[in-house]
């Protein structure tokens, strides 16, 4: 039996030790080595040929990632390592490295009990480590750390070994600060990293070797002799002495916690169903013989399988051919196929118990996110948490109209593998619209259209997706009925900045019906009047809509239409037909018609809808544009070049940073002014620079700029020039 | 000049004399039919009038610009099926054209309010609240007409139920959203022993009025719409008489009058 083989029989028998098990992530700031050293775990646990690793980026499932060298997927492996004398198994999630692709690590961290942050010793702590790390604390991962690329200091930076040692403590030092702050509060000071104890690890992913306090002390090895050893350009002996695969898996066998211990404290802030039900307990007990969840983290297209689904199984156990249900989804589904991962090979397996990483054949209807039971009726995982919306979109065609059919499919597909696509058919035009997270984005799901689905498409230029919101206070205004029969009186006005962030950090449930206490009191807690927190009865996006009226017959029954209005409202504004921001509706008053008919769907929706518009066109509706946050590191003699680019695109220089005889410079700039940003970029530096970018939200568009781009989206959409005054919505 | 004109309840020939007469004089003719699913063919209607006849959907009629705007210096008649002013909502196109100064008349036709008693054989000063039963969309489900039965019920007052007339809602589908009320309230109002009465195509030759328990009369074919249904509460002997003799009700309810008491 090969190394292989062997390994992946100990897999399968640890399926069934959870004390045993590790699952982990990896998370790091882009081009900080996370993919090499991903691949050399793999490697050193015998998954993948080890000559290999360095080179062959087995979690970069795409080829156009490696031509990027950017990670894009998030795929799963599975290794066993011993430590003390004791066989584990661990579930390797890749993450991607580029925050365009967000949505992805935020759902590989939802299936993972500890991460690995790799930081690279020359650039330190970036802002998306920062990113990358506090996604991982808001999920309750565990950290773990590694400083990679720890021969560049010796041979190119040419640093003493204190000027090293400064450099660590530095970067640990800012780590801990990070963790101190973002940390849930009972791990603040548990979860600090700490070399003495072996949760920091040094390195070089590439040259396959690193080390710790404790691997010093059992192995005898010093720093002055990777000092040598790195000097003397003989880091391959180093590798024999102190693989990496080694130190960092004992690394994680020591200090990352395994399932069981992980889902009693991870699964009250994940799921929020009833914890002392069946399902519940199965849950925090991590137990393979309760009632089956599993959460779905990714789905993948299989040219051969199809659709593979990959998820995080937290209680019961997955079987072949069992029936399950995915939670929204009205009828069960067959189990076709149940696999443990190595690299991109599905190994498939009879069953997988709570605890372990899945991948399954089967869910035909699964998508990212999704609750899968052996039970219809129980409570779904809350949405991960996404930390930014989209904000680019494109027009897509079918170069062959007869395409058609399979670009639809295509698109489908594309959107419940990386839910951060999202697709959008416009009724009238046929149009299809993409929207996704940035221009790179946008670029990499349309070469994967073209390349891997095999259909010739083109594509528009991208467009900014906007947000329109308020100014002030509007006054009453009355939406009537088109039967006349029914009023219904609104004012609108901007919602409390501190709801705003709430909403947008996700950190209240939109499920306002389900979880109206919960609610209500979070909003009290931020500063709404108690009366209108009480009164809320829908939540969209970052905007809400509240009942403040008094013992009005029949509003009671007639609230779903009104939440249902608010909520199409919410799509597209009064102003350019652009989502809404920040908004309040407060419901003061209502006259109801007395029977159930008169004042159904098709009365009270177009009421509510121009109640809602007619009071927002009197509080002055106003655009706001996507912002993106701009990371460049360039050779200091170049910063005046960046700096000009930055502020040629209305943008703001908010840090410059001098590193030996680097700039790193944080700007911001709207998301609108940022496309071609990486042609001239490259052009104004020579190419001599590495940056990249990440989305910060909404803010208002300036004002000499409001009425050019309303009237533009305005003639984009076909809609007539102006909006339509407040008469036009009191009917 | 606006003439609101009722129809009446089934076809072409249910409309009166006067409406027939006012209708042919006049200079245009409007129709709505979506509040109520009537077996009118509209050809015949025209071919009776000798006029051609406008027919508004749901937004025009409730709109109603175009009606005022010809009412102002023409004779409109506008044709609404059973009595104009009956469950219906025009009451604020005629508020708005006298607000015009247009001169308003309603000429009255049969409705299913009175015709479904009739039928039945139940009198109508023992009728409480009316109410419509709504077909669910999404999430909206109303449940007030449950609590109007029930309020009647305790009076010891019949419920008169309208059913949707989109999508031509059947008494058959009236009753399981009846049963889907019942489940979400548990007042123990309805259940497949509540006494039940139904009117289908009330005018026309086959009509239908049919009275048993829900349990039954859920299975039954009533034909084609529109239906009606009745939930009779407190029973005068003779309206126990009658819905046995006329409704086919199961004998036994004659021994049980004031069964559904409270």
């Amino acid at each position: 039996m090969g190394r292989k083989e062997e390994n992946i029989k100990k897999a399968k028998d640890l399926r069934y030790k959870p004390e045993r098990i590790r699952n982990i992530g990896v998370v790091a700031h882009i081009d900080h080595g996370k993919t090499t050293f991903s691949d050399n775990l793999l490697a050193g646990a015998g998954m993948i040929s080890e000559e290999l690793a360095g080179e062959q980026l087995v979690l970069d499932y795409d080829e156009q990632e490696q031509a990027r060298g950017i990670t894009i997927n998030a795929a799963a492996a599975s290794m066993v390592h011993e430590y003390e004398g004791k066989e584990y198994l661990i579930n390797l999630i890749d993450t991607p490295g580029h925050v365009d692709f967000g949505g992805d690590v935020t759902r590989a961290m939802r299936a993972v009990d500890g991460a690995i942050v790799v930081v690279c010793a020359v650039e330190g702590v970036m802002p998306q480590t920062e990113t990358v790390l506090r996604q991982a604390l808001k999920e309750r991962v565990k950290p773990v750390l590694l400083i990679n690329k720890v021969d560049r200091l010796i041979n190119e930076l040419k640093l003493d070994p204190q000027e090293m040692q400064r450099r660590f403590v530095k970067i640990i030092t800012e780590v801990n600060q990070l963790i101190k702050k973002m940390a849930p509060e009972q791990f603040k000071d548990k979860w600090l990293v700490r070399p003495e104890d072996g949760s920091v690890a040094f390195g070089s992913a590439l040259h396959n070797w690193a080390i710790s306090v404790p691997y010093m002390k059992r192995t005898g090895i010093t720093f002055k002799d990777i000092y040598e050893y790195c000097k003397n350009n003989d880091q391959k002996t180093l590798a024999k002495k102190a693989p990496i695969h080694v130190v960092a898996l004992d690394m994680v066998i020591r200090h990352l916690p395994n399932p069981k211990e992980a889902q009693k404290y991870r699964i009250p802030n994940i799921w929020r169903g009833d914890l002392d039900s069946e399902i519940g307990k199965a849950m925090v007990d991590c137990d393979p013989n309760g009632p089956l969840s599993l959460m779905v983290t990714k789905i993948l297209i299989d040219p051969h399988a199809g659709e593979v689904t990959f998820g995080r199984v937290y209680s019961g156990t997955l079987r072949e051919g069992q029936e399950v249900y995915i939670i929204g989804m009205p009828k069960p589904y067959r189990i076709q196929q149940v696999a443990v991962m190595v690299g991109d090979e599905r190994i498939p397996v009879d069953e997988i118990p709570a605890g372990n990483i899945a991948a399954i054949l089967g869910l035909r209807d699964a998508y990212a996110g999704a609750t899968v039971t052996s039970r219809p009726d129980v409570e779904p995982f809350e949405s991960i948490k996404h930390y930014s919306e989209p904000v680019v979109t494109v027009r897509v065609e079918a170069k062959k109209p007869s395409d058609l059919p399979k670009l639809v499919k295509v698109l489908r597909d594309i959107s419940k593998a990386d839910p951060s696509i999202q697709v959008e058919i416009n009724q009238e035009t046929g149009e299809y619209l993409m929207s996704g997270m940035g221009e790179l984005h946008l670029e990499v799901t349309e070469y994967r259209i073209k390349n891997e689905h095999k259909v010739d498409i083109i594509t528009s230029e991208p467009t900014v997706i906007y947000r329109e919101t308020v100014k002030k206070k509007s006054p009453v205004f009355e939406g009537k009925s088109p039967n006349k029969h029914n009023y219904l009186y609104v004012e609108v006005e901007p919602l409390e900045e501190s709801v705003v962030k709430a909403l947008l950090e996700g950190q209240i449930p939109e499920n306002v019906k389900k979880y109206k206490k919960e609610v209500a009191k979070k909003l009290e807690e931020l500063g709404m009047p108690k009366e209108e927190a009480k009164g809320v009865f829908g939540i969209k996006g970052a905007n809400l809509i509240t009942d403040v009226t008094k013992g009005i017959q029949h509003l009671h029954e007639a609230k779903e239409l009104l939440k249902q209005a608010f909520e199409e409202v919410c799509q597209a504004g009064p102003k350019a037909a652009e989502p809404l921001q920040g908004v309040k509706v407060r419901l003061v008053d209502a006259k109801l018609h007395e029977d159930a008919i008169h004042r159904g769907p098709a009365q009270l929706i177009p009421a509510m809808r121009n109640a809602i518009y007619g009071a927002m066109t009197l509080a002055e509706p106003i655009l706001l544009e996507p912002i993106q946050k701009v990371f460049i590191s360039v050779p200091a003699e170049l910063l005046g070049n960046v700096t000009r680019e930055i502020t040629q695109r209305r943008g703001t220089i908010l840090d410059i940073k001098n590193e030996e005889d680097m700039s790193i410079v944080l700007a911001k700039a709207p998301v609108a002014e940022m496309f071609g940003f990486a042609s001239a970029i490259r052009s104004a530096t020579g190419g001599r620079v590495l940056w990249s970018t990440e989305n910060m939200g909404f803010e208002p568009l300036p004002d000499f700029l409001q009425e050019e781009v309303m009237k533009k989206i305005r003639q984009r959409k076909g809609l007539p020039p102006e909006p339509y005054p407040a008469e036009h919505y009191a009917g | 000049m606006l003439l609101f004109i009722g129809l009446g309840l089934w076809d072409e020939k249910d409309i009166s004399v006067k409406g027939l007469e006012e209708a042919k004089n006049c200079d245009i003719l409007y129709a709505e039919f979506y509040t109520s699913k009537m077996g009118v063919d509209t050809k015949k209607l025209e071919k009776q009038l000798g006029k051609k006849i406008i027919v508004l959907d749901r937004e025009n009629a409730e709109k109603g610009d175009k009606i005022i705007n010809d009412a102002k210096n023409k004779k409109v008649g506008f044709l609404v099926a059973g009595d104009p002013m009956t469950a219906t909502t025009h009451i604020s196109l005629r508020i708005k054209a006298i607000e015009e100064g247009i001169k308003t008349k309603i000429i009255h036709g049969a409705s299913i309010i009175t015709a479904s008693a009739g039928l039945l054989g139940l009198q109508i000063y023992k009728f409480g609240r009316i109410v419509s039963i709504a077909r669910p969309y999404k999430d909206y489900f109303p449940l007030s007409p449950y609590d109007s039965i029930k309020s009647n019920m305790k009076m010891g007052l019949h419920t008169l139920l309208l059913l949707d007339t989109e999508d031509h809602m059947t008494a058959n589908e009236g009753m399981q959203i009846l049963l889907e009320m019942e489940k979400r309230k548990k007042e123990g109002i309805i259940s497949e022993d509540t006494l039940i009465a139904v009117v289908a195509r009330a005018s026309s030759d086959d009509a239908v009025a049919r009275a048993g328990y829900l349990k039954d009369l859920i299975k039954e074919d009533f034909g084609e719409t529109p239906h009606s249904i009745v939930i009779p509460a407190k029973l005068h002997f003779m309206e126990a008489k009658a819905l046995v003799t006329i409704a086919n009700a199961p004998k036994e309810i004659l021994r049980e009058e004031g069964r559904l008491e409270g």
